[in-house]
């Protein structure tokens, strides 16, 4: 199953248009659109605007392979599953997000294996076609940098009191 | 004698923000937690920790945005965490301002997505929080020891990833 996310603020139709117009002439049937309020006739698809938390997970589980906005939750559910993943970043220049952070985090993600991006819609078509070939990278744990979970602990226990022995 | 364990708030809007929060979770082991986020589904991702429900604000809407503030304080004054944690956005950024008021230890996480630059909210929470960090070693120093630290400063102590 091909699973289509573009997240939880905005819809993302320079996206979701050219992802129905190849799903339509491929003959492509399993796939799924979470499309965030869509003005693409999706008509024939699996679809919904929005999908709650655990329906979600459900959806990233089955997935195959996930097509995407540059979304650090859609991001980080694929590296966690061992899901490759397409993505188009949104530009704050057509009114897609507030800022370029897309194309940013697009840029230092793009050498992870499993991990590919379509700089632009004209480069989706092709890419869509190559989807079946896409590897994931290793699955991550379920838990951030070891360093990091080790400085948030300190701070979080700095200045309580240690458990005092009775003697 | 009876030990203190920390009372610690983890906030984020859902979404992606959610998302680097709950990968924090080994971090508050033996902690008594308390989770909030602004969708209801999120609660079954920490269980059996606790988990409160805050509305979603955006920040065009000011009544919202007003409700869900108030809110944020009220979880705020009634929890009295020893220590706040936060990656964004607006609820954790309301979060950690009220945590200073409560006497509150209070850290920003800035979001791995802000790859070029710290986020507007995670720059000026930086200004006030007792520690703020980036993802991204580029945008801050390494985390020095506790006593060598500025406030003010963004450091970096590795990423969600």
């Amino acid at each position: 199953m091909i699973l289509v996310s573009v997240g939880s603020q905005l819809p993302f139709d320079r996206l979701v248009g050219p992802v129905a117009g190849w799903a339509r002439a491929r003959g492509v049937r399993d796939i799924f659109f979470q499309h965030g309020g869509t003005t693409v006739d999706l008509s024939g698809f699996d679809q919904a605007a929005f999908v709650p938390p655990n329906e979600a997970s459900a959806l990233f589980d089955r997935a195959d392979v996930v097509v995407a906005h540059v979304g650090m939750g859609t991001i980080l559910s694929c590296l966690e599953r061992g899901k490759p993943i397409l993505v188009l970043p949104r530009k704050a220049s057509l009114g897609e997000t507030r800022n370029e952070h897309q194309t940013a985090s697009a840029r230092s993600l793009e050498s992870r294996a499993g991990f590919f991006v379509a700089w632009d819609e004209t480069a989706l078509p092709d890419m869509l076609d190559r989807l079946g070939s896409m590897k994931a990278g290793e699955r991550i744990g379920s838990h951030a940098s070891p360093r990091l979970i080790s400085a948030i602990r300190d701070f979080v226990w700095n200045g309580v009191p240690p458990i005092q022995s009775k003697s | 004698m009876k030990s203190r364990t920390p009372r610690v708030l983890a906030i984020s809007s859902r979404g992606g923000h959610w998302t680097q929060l709950r990968r924090l979770r080994s971090a508050f082991t033996g902690c008594d937690v308390t989770w909030a986020s602004t969708d209801a589904g999120l609660a079954t991702e920490v269980l059996p920790d606790r988990f409160v429900l805050i509305p979603e604000a955006s920040r065009w809407d000011r009544l919202r945005l007003a409700w869900s503030v108030l809110c944020v304080l009220w979880l705020v004054v009634r929890l009295r965490p020893h220590a706040i944690v936060s990656t964004g956005a607006a609820p954790g950024f309301f979060a950690l301002r009220f945590g200073r008021i409560v006497g509150a230890r209070t850290l920003w996480l800035d979001s791995f997505a802000n790859a070029e630059e710290m986020s507007l909210s995670g720059r000026n929470a930086a200004k006030f929080a007792d520690l703020a960090l980036t993802q991204w070693a580029h945008l801050g120093a390494e985390l020095p020891p506790a006593a060598d630290r500025r406030k003010g400063a963004a450091y970096h102590a590795g990423a969600v990833v």
